[in-house]
């Protein structure tokens, strides 16, 4: 119990460094939200920088902020005035959390199957076979891989929405889901074909022949387990990113989900949009890292405090 | 496997469903980036006015062509000196809750889109109400503005000097806005449910970042004649993508065209690609207030000279684009508009004329200037500098440093004007005025990014702007613009075009120089559908 609360303060303690970095990071940066094309008065700039507190000292800005985050607001947008950090970020995840999760599970799903397959065949055809699809999966980047889906499925075939996004209609999250898995799929055979051949030559698996087990039997019920070790500890990382939204993806399929905030929100100096959006991968960072860590520790009986 | 035959399986089995949805009464437009706000005094930017112009509408309103027709207001009176203009609003208007829309009301909205506390970024394009200096500086209430509403539908207007001032009033900043639902709901007041409008549609839905659905608004006073049930604008960022739903059939016509050679857009596309002059005009300006440039026309006129126009339209924007030799779009001021003696030349004739000014203000082959270009960071700008150090550098051995910043980094030192030499310039007419075009060179504002001060161009631009002959006050503007040219301040590249895809069975979409395409007028021709 202990360990895990000290886990929890160490957690606290990395977000409170994150915020003020991105806070000290964003104001160092030249330029702010009032500088545009077409610049306002002098008069109206005081105002907005009043109405938006950028007139106080940094320190005041920086401990009002602080006792904002604590009321769990993290302020209005200076991009989008009409909308609330918090409306944007939860609109943001309720896009990009399903798609990832859909991703992520597309990518195991399809992914592990065919790398045991390739793994137990490994050097015969069907290893050939996975695992060049998997180094074209992995050498195909996102923004060359979403605009092919596109011009195969909804230019050429008319079959799915070139882009765009309606959270009704499923159709819309099918091409964005296929480029979000390719890039994972692949590595998840890869992962999958050189974990399994690394866990069969080991010797609890000699020992295990040595018994007469053979087949499924000796696959499914010891040479599984193991073998999903190294999966489980990349799903963290893939999760984070997947749920975090991916710039390009959004990009390509004109889909309203959270990844784009990074981008536009620091090239736009959208101060509280850029502490908002860090914030919500900050945590969803620490939050899944713990989930697979509790999750590492049932799998893996090493892992235990004795 | 399984999963991927049933996705493929499932995405065939929709294609019929797809295509079904094409034949509903809805008009899906592209609209560019995502509308920074729907508050109707704030927005500022093509993306939210677009929308708002759907939403609201003010004493007046564009036509299908870009004209100015009656709006809010059935007809107006301009008193003899053009100071006091008398507007009578149409019997029986209502908002899109059903409530009256008064004269009283419309005062009141533009009393807030004028009072700093709202710090409406086109607030200042009204300078010229009554009282309206003192208001927008904070010193007077905003209800000491020269507004009244004598009964509930007569609304007067009174100025300090003539004005364009339909051209301003057609403007979202200057629509009625809801106040009581605005004090009730703040900010979120621009949220569906919340809004309440006065325009031919009102807002149904909004999801930041994708799509925003409008739908007619049986209230509005002719609603009659809106054709189209409902409206979608589509947030397209991304260019290339916009056009891929274009082709795909998402779209019925697209915000902008992704540059590109025109034959083959052409080609492609044949009577779908809609280009049209533009209000807007791109240039290079010079920082005057450090060297090199400063107290250097013969330098600042060589560098312009030198700068073959016709191969930048023609190879590096290639979307039809007009060489530019002066700052106002000529479209804007008609038979006015002058003949810069530059433009006359041929292009070799500038050249050597380049190079006599360049040596006379005494640089050669072996003391050549050095040169910062500076420009925000992007492909097209980068392109375009390219062409034109590459220019400089053969007709006059100039040396260029390419320096490209950031947007935010850019923009400030654009404004601040301490560390810049040429950068990228330019203008987009919010009104279609000349002056809009001028005033930024008038006095030391913040868009006066070059620092160009002349006291008889200040004073020929006041006197242009108490004229009340329409055409006598172009013939001024034009020819305090000559004065302006003469000094060099800019280096004028080439006049902007808009540019859309459009599909055959939209019908209504007429080319206008503003670019603006009310959805009212709009029709969706059924049989080809």
């Amino acid at each position: 119990m202990t360990r895990w609360l000290v886990r929890i303060g160490e957690a606290l303690l990395t977000l409170w460094l994150l915020v003020t970095l991105c806070f000290v990071l964003m104001r160092a940066a030249p330029g702010g939200p009032f500088d545009v094309e077409r610049d306002v008065t002098a008069e109206i700039r005081a105002r907005l920088e009043a109405r938006y507190h950028l007139d106080e000292p940094l320190p005041t800005q920086y401990l009002r902020y602080l006792g904002q985050l604590a009321r769990g607001d993290l302020g209005p947008s200076f991009q989008y005035p009409d909308y609330s950090v918090n409306e944007l970020i939860a609109g943001g995840l309720k896009v990009s959390v399903p798609l990832g999760i859909a991703a992520l599970l597309l990518a195991l799903v399809i992914g592990v199957p065919l790398g045991l397959i390739a793994g137990t065949r490994a050097g015969r055809w069907p290893d050939h076979v996975a695992s060049g699809l998997g180094l074209i999966g992995l050498a195909l980047p996102k923004f060359v891989l979403a605009p092919l889906l596109v011009l195969c499925f909804a230019v050429w075939l008319g079959v799915l929405p070139a882009g765009g996004w309606d959270a009704t209609d499923l159709r819309y999250a099918i091409l964005p889901v296929l480029a979000l898995a390719a890039p994972n799929l692949a590595y998840v055979v890869r992962l999958t074909r050189a974990s399994l051949i690394d866990v069969l030559a080991s010797d609890y698996i000699l020992a295990a022949r040595a018994r007469g087990i053979e087949g499924r039997d000796l696959l499914i019920h010891h040479a599984l387990r193991p073998t999903m070790a190294p999966i489980i500890a990349w799903i963290a990382p893939a999760t984070i990113a997947l749920v975090t939204g991916s710039v390009v993806v959004e990009q390509v399929f004109g889909i309203p989900g959270i990844g784009r905030y990074f981008v536009q929100g620091a090239l736009n100096r959208d101060y509280t949009l850029v502490m908002g959006v860090a914030l919500t991968a900050g945590v969803a960072i620490i939050f899944v890292n713990l989930a697979v860590d509790a999750l590492r520790t049932m799998i893996d009986p090493r892992l235990r405090p004795d | 496997m399984l999963t991927t035959r049933s996705l493929l399986v499932l995405a065939l089995s929709l294609a019929c469903s797809h295509r079904a949805v094409a034949t509903e009464a809805v008009l899906d437009r592209g609209n560019g980036p995502e509308p920074t706000t729907l508050d109707v005094h704030l927005g500022a930017e093509v993306g939210s006015q677009n929308i708002l112009m759907d939403l609201y509408e003010g004493l007046v309103t564009f036509a299908a062509d870009g004209t100015i027709v009656p709006g809010m207001a059935e007809r107006w009176e301009v008193a003899a000196d053009g100071l006091t203009w008398t507007f009578y609003l149409r019997a029986e208007l209502r908002w899109s809750n059903g409530e009256a829309l008064t004269a009283a009301q419309f005062v009141a909205s533009m009393q807030r889109a004028l009072d700093p506390e709202t710090a409406a970024p086109l607030a200042s394009l009204f300078a010229t109400i009554r009282q309206a200096p003192a208001v927008l500086h904070g010193t007077r209430p905003a209800t000491d503005l020269g507004l009244r509403a004598p009964n509930a539908r007569t609304v007067v207007i009174e100025l300090t000097q003539p004005t364009a001032l339909l051209e301003r009033l057609v403007l979202p900043i200057a629509a009625p806005i809801h106040l009581s639902s605005l004090q009730r709901h703040g900010a979120q007041h621009t949220r569906p449910g919340n809004m309440i409008s006065n325009g031919p549609y009102r807002l149904i839905e909004w999801t930041p970042q994708a799509s925003l659905l409008l739908e007619r608004n049986p209230r509005f006073h002719d609603a009659a004649n809106v054709a189209i049930e409902h409206v979608r604008f589509h947030i397209t960022e991304d260019a290339n993508t916009e056009q891929k739903r274009y082709v795909a059939g998402d779209l019925d016509f697209t915000e902008v065209v992704q540059p590109g050679r025109l034959e083959r857009l052409r080609a492609r596309f044949g009577k779908q690609l809609r280009i049209s002059p533009y209000l807007g005009s791109f240039y290079l300006g010079y920082n005057l207030r450090r060297a090199p440039f400063a107290d250097q026309p013969a330098l600042r006129r060589a560098l312009s000279l030198a700068i073959d126009r016709d191969i930048l339209t023609r190879y590096i924007t290639g979307l039809g684009e007009r060489p530019a030799c002066t700052l106002i779009p000529p479209v804007m001021l008609g038979v006015a508009a002058p003949k810069p003696p530059d433009a006359a030349m041929t292009q070799p004739a500038r050249n050597a004329e380049a190079q006599r000014l360049y040596a006379e203000a005494g640089y050669s082959a072996t003391r050549p200037l050095d040169v910062e270009l500076r420009y925000n960071t992007s492909t097209p700008h980068r392109r375009l500098a390219l062409a034109v150090a590459a220019m400089w550098r053969e007709q006059l051995g100039v040396h260029t440093h390419l320096v490209n910043e950031e947007w935010k980094v850019f923009v400030q030192n654009r404004r601040v004007g301490r560390i810049t030499e040429v950068f990228r310039g330019g203008w987009i007419a919010d009104v279609d005025d000349p002056l809009t075009f001028l005033e930024a060179f008038d006095g030391l504002g913040t868009t006066n990014w070059t620092g160009y001060q002349n006291s008889t161009f200040s004073r020929q631009l006041a006197q242009a702007r108490v004229q009340t002959d329409p055409q006598r006050r172009l013939q001024a503007y034009a020819q305090a613009e000559s004065l302006l040219m003469q000094a060099q301040p800019i280096l004028p590249i080439y006049f902007y075009v808009s540019k859309h895809l459009v599909r055959d069975d939209v019908e209504g979409f007429i080319a206008n120089p503003l670019d603006r395409h009310p959805s009212r007028w709009m029709r969706l021709r059924e049989s080809a559908r």
